[in-house]
Parts: structure tokens; C-alpha cells; sequence
């Protein structure tokens, strides 16, 4: 009963399929209370797909949701009660103002927070008779997530958070989200960029074509990839590859652009690279090892690169 | 309950807001009153059977902001909320669909009230127009009349596919339902052949139920029209019923 408990949410099988698309593709996870869970994966891998049939908002085609202990599909409405949903795109009546938005969202509840110490919280207070559509990227955001935060939910799905925000838009959105950690909630988030799930997740699912493809923490699924390390250095010619293929530990040798990437077991890596690359007279610059990232772990468990 | 309450008074804001919704509801009947009030002045005419122009103005004008507004900002704003993806934000909370509907229609009948209440004022104080009805009554018949246009918009919204033909639609069949419902041109000028038509239009039996009433005729002699109204808004609701979606 108590693991049952500390499992806010469990996701069996699930399967969602489209016209010439199985957008989700049996997939299965569960999300324990408190943590941030995120769901790592490039456009069209699933992600939204995933987290709107948990939110009850589509209906899978195969598979068992339980949420909160309820059935997403029967409960819905006493569902909604309890989470807090922010949608990777989404929009509010014309000419509506903040706070008249956030007061209209509260009263939909049966519990409701203060939302005047919400407008606070996000630093929205001297936005709060503005017109929603009159304000910046991430202060639009930042009145979604208040919207999603009214009912005092157990737990807050966000889609795509920092999707389209600038560098510092999204900083600060990361420091948002560990404070709903911090109130005790539980956050479920999907994104696709690495840094965002590394730095941010308690564990992270990795999804692919439908598929999940790895589940840990970042740490974890960094470490999963073994002693691997790379070293990268710039040079204006291309370097033969074969020079560095020839080494011992080498596994695999990149150019992109000026950049000439060398993977490879981390003991003497970068000392075997210098010697070769004196022993053959090839100029170089800005030589430095790259401890390995989230982005390695996509490219060796899918094969490719995770782009925007 | 306070979902509704909350629900109905923000719509109401914002459909003030709505320049073109609120030139419609509350400006636009107004000005056709200040218009015909310059042509024809309020003088009893023969062919008219002795009641001025603006005796037949005022309820008249009342019958077509009501369908004027129901068959453009309540389709046009339920059509475009949805497509914007506005409704499907709603979704994502404990609010029931029929709170949503219901308070939707509220928000418009609100402020069609205030145009009526407008326009009654005008014809009252202003054309010195003969009112020989009873109020309740009338009310009655705005309420009704009300009910059975939002209805049919709220069901042309569903039935179309997105906003743009929404307001295709509305504006199409605005025109010939205001022309041939008695409103501007009194159907006691037109041919035979025009009349005609004219039943077929709903927006015809609002505006002589509403005349009908307005001049102290009862209820009993406009069994037909009020059938007519009564009708459009179950076959309105089914239709709302079955097509209703949050996105
Ligand atoms: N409503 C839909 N109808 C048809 N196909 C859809 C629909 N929603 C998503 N898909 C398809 O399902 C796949 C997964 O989409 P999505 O879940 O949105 O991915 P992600 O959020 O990871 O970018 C994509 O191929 C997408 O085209
Ligand atoms: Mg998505």
C-alpha cells in the first residue's frame, strides 16, 4: 500500500495510435511523489501524446493509466480537481485581463489557492490588469503556469515549459519549477533540450519514435555510457581520421565545421591526441576534454542527434 | 454555481469589449431609430393603420439585435474561442461543458438586454411611441426570442468547421433574415410574393411576436410564431448537444 502510495502515477502499456502514426508505443513508467520527472525526446517522439492521455485529455488506445489512484478516463473531472495542467500551446479569451483570468480559473475549483499571492509569487503583481495578449513570451507563460498552480494541484504536468523563451526566460522558469518541487508537488515535464532534463529532472525517460528508450537519473544515464569521454579541438584543415582511429581506446572520430570530435576511453585520451597531432604537424587550437552529456547518451541509444 | 456566476460576468466583460460585437448589439439598433426617426418622424400614418413608423420601429429593432447578435457574435465568439484553442484550456479543468454553454449565452443575452432596454428608453422618452402592451410579457417574448437565436448560433458554431466559416455563414444569412423579417421595411408594404418568404424566416416571427405583443395583442393570438421560436431552440440545443467540443 505505501509503494503505492509514493506512486503518483502509473503508466502501463500505453499505446496511442494515429492515422499512418503509433505516436505512443507501449509505453510504461511510473512517477513517484515529489520528484521531477522529465520526458526527454525531439519533435513528434510522443511526448505530448503521452502526457495528455495521463492527463485524460486523450483517449489511448491501449494500456492502464492510474493517476492520483484514479482512472483518467472514468475520473476526470475529479481528476482535474487535484492536477495542474499547462499545455504546450495554449490560449485565453481575448481581451482578458491577468487577474481576471486567474480569478476565473480559481473559481472552476472546488479548492483554490490565493491567487493574488500567486500573480506575487511570479512576479506578474504589476502585470495584473494588463491584457493577457499584451504581454512578452515568458510573462505569458509565467501567467499559464499560474493558471495551473490555482487549485494547489498534487501534481503540475508542463509541456514544452521553456520552448521558444530566451536563454534567461528559461533560467528562470528552472528556478519556478524547483520551488513547486519545494512545496511538495510533483512535476511531470517534457522537453527537448538535454540541458533543460539535466539539470532539472530527478530522472529523466528518454522517448523515441513512441518508445521509451532509457529511464533514470541523468547522472545515471551519463554514467551508463561507461569510461567514454571525448576530446574535441579546432583546426582549419581537415585532420586524417584514421590517425586517431589507429589509437588505442578510440571508438569514433566527428567533424563539425572547424571542431574535430575524438571519442574514446577517458584514461590518456586527451594525451594521445596531443601527440598525435604534433607527431603530425597538423595546427590545432583550443584542445579540451568534454565530459559526456545527456546528448551522448540519445546519440548512442537512437543512433542520432536530438535537434531543435 | 461560482464557477457560472464568475464564468457569466467575465464573458460579459469581454464581449464589451468586442468592438464589433458591441457596435451590433448596442449601437447599431440606436442608430437605425435616430435614421427612420429623421425620414419619418412620429406621425401617425394612414397606410400603417394610424401607428407612426417608430411605433413599428422600436419592437422591431428589438427583434433584429437580438437575431443580428445571434447569428453573429454568438457563433462567430464561440467559433473562434474553440478554434484558438481557449476551450480546450477550459477542458483541462473541473468545468462542465454545460456550465460553459450556458454561461456563454448569458454573457450575450446580457448585453442584448441592455441594447433592448436602450432602445425601449429611446422610443419611450425620445419618439413619444405608444407602448400598449404589458412589460412582463414582452420580456417573456425577448426571452424567448433570445433563447431561440443563441441556440441556433451556438449550433451554427458547432456544425462548422472553424471560425472563418462561421462568420461566413452568420453574415450570409444575417442579410436576407433582417430584410425579410419586417424589421426595416414593414411587411404590410411588401407583395404577397415577399411574404412569402418571409415565413420561411425565423427572424420574421421575432419581430411580430414582438410587434404583436408590444401593441397589447395576447399571447394567444401569436400561438404560431411562439411554436415556431419554441422549436428552433430544442432543435438549437439537440444540435449543441451532439456537436459540442472542446477543440
Ligand atoms: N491529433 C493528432 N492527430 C494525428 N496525429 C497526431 C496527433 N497528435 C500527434 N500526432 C502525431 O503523433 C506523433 C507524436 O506527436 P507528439 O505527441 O505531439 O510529439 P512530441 O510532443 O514529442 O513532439 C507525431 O508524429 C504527430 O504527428
Ligand atoms: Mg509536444
Amino acid at each position: 500500500m505505501k509503494a503505492n502510495q509514493d506512486r503518483v502515477i502509473e503508466v502501463e502499456g500505453l499505446v496511442k495510435q494515429y492515422p499512418g502514426v503509433r505516436a505512443v508505443d507501449g509505453v510504461s513508467f511510473d512517477i513517484r511523489r515529489g520528484e521531477i520527472f522529465g520526458m526527454l525526446g525531439p519533435n513528434g517522439a510522443g511526448k505530448t501524446t503521452t502526457i495528455e492521455c495521463i492527463e485524460g485529455l486523450r483517449q489511448p488506445d491501449a494500456g492502464s493509466l492510474r493517476v492520483l489512484g484514479l482512472d483518467p478516463r472514468q475520473d476526470g473531472f475529479a481528476l482535474r480537481e487535484r492536477i495542474g495542467i499547462q499545455f504546450q500551446s495554449a490560449a485565453l479569451p481575448d481581451h482578458i485581463k491577468v487577474w481576471e483570468a486567474l480569478d476565473l480559473f480559481a473559481s472552476f475549483y472546488q479548492k483554490s489557492t490565493d491567487w493574488r499571492a500567486l500573480l506575487e509569487k511570479m512576479e506578474l503583481e504589476e502585470k495584473r490588469n494588463a491584457p493577457v495578449s499584451k504581454l512578452s513570451g515568458g510573462q505569458k507563460q509565467r501567467v499559464f503556469i499560474a493558471l495551473a498552480l490555482v487549485n494547489d494541484p498534487e501534481i503540475v504536468f508542463l509541456d514544452e515549459l521553456t520552448t521558444g523563451l530566451d536563454p534567461q526566460s528559461r533560467r528562470a522558469m528552472w528556478d519556478l519549477v524547483w520551488q513547486i518541487q519545494t512545496q511538495g508537488k510533483t512535476v511531470f515535464l517534457t522537453t527537448h533540450f538535454m540541458e533543460e532534463a539535466e539539470r532539472l529532472c530527478d530522472r529523466v525517460a528518454i522517448i523515441d519514435h513512441g518508445k521509451l528508450v532509457a529511464l533514470d537519473s541523468p547522472q545515471a544515464l551519463v554514467n551508463g555510457l561507461g569510461d567514454e569521454s571525448r576530446v574535441v579541438f579546432e583546426s582549419v584543415d581537415p585532420v586524417d581520421h584514421a590517425l586517431f582511429t589507429a589509437l588505442p581506446g578510440v571508438t569514433r572520430v566527428e567533424r563539425i565545421g572547424e571542431r574535430t570530435l575524438v571519442y574514446g576511453r577517458k584514461d590518456g585520451l586527451i594525451g594521445r591526441v596531443v601527440n598525435t597531432l604534433e607527431g603530425a604537424r597538423v595546427p590545432f587550437n583550443n584542445i579540451h576534454a568534454e565530459q559526456p552529456t545527456l546528448e551522448d547518451v540519445f546519440l548512442k541509444l537512437t543512433g542520432k542527434e536530438i535537434r531543435e | 454555481m461560482r464557477a457560472f456566476m464568475k464564468l457569466s460576468s467575465v464573458q460579459t466583460k469581454l464581449y464589451l469589449r468586442e468592438p464589433m460585437s458591441v457596435f451590433f448589439t448596442l449601437a447599431f439598433g440606436p442608430i437605425l431609430l435616430v435614421i427612420m426617426g429623421l425620414i419619418f418622424g412620429s406621425l401617425p400614418r394612414p397606410e400603417l393603420n394610424g401607428l407612426s413608423q417608430m411605433d413599428l420601429s422600436v419592437p422591431g429593432y428589438v427583434g433584429m439585435i437580438i437575431g443580428i447578435t445571434g447569428l453573429t457574435a454568438v457563433p462567430i465568439g464561440a467559433a473562434t474561442r474553440r478554434d484558438a484553442g481557449v476551450l480546450r484550456r477550459f477542458s483541462a479543468t473541473p468545468l462542465r461543458p454545460l456550465t460553459y454553454f450556458l454561461a456563454d449565452i448569458l454573457a450575450p443575452f446580457l448585453v442584448t438586454l441592455l441594447g433592448v432596454l436602450i432602445l425601449i428608453l429611446m422610443g419611450l422618452f425620445i419618439y413619444k411611441v405608444q407602448f400598449r402592451g404589458n412589460w412582463p410579457s414582452l420580456f417573456g417574448a425577448v426571452v424567448l426570442s433570445a433563447l431561440s437565436f443563441f441556440a441556433l448560433g451556438y449550433a451554427i458554431a458547432g456544425l462548422v468547421r472553424n471560425a472563418r466559416t462561421a462568420i461566413i455563414l452568420g453574415n450570409v444569412i444575417v442579410i436576407p433574415m433582417t430584410t425579410f423579417s419586417g424589421a426595416m421595411v414593414p411587411l404590410e408594404v411588401m407583395p404577397a410574393s415577399v411574404l412569402r418568404i418571409a415565413n420561411f424566416m425565423p427572424l420574421k416571427h421575432v419581430v411580430t411576436l414582438m410587434r404583436g405583443l408590444w401593441t397589447g395583442e395576447a399571447w394567444g393570438a401569436h400561438l404560431l410564431e411562439a411554436g415556431i421560436l419554441a422549436g428552433i431552440f430544442i432543435v438549437g440545443v439537440v444540435i449543441v448537444a451532439l456537436t459540442f467540443k472542446w477543440e
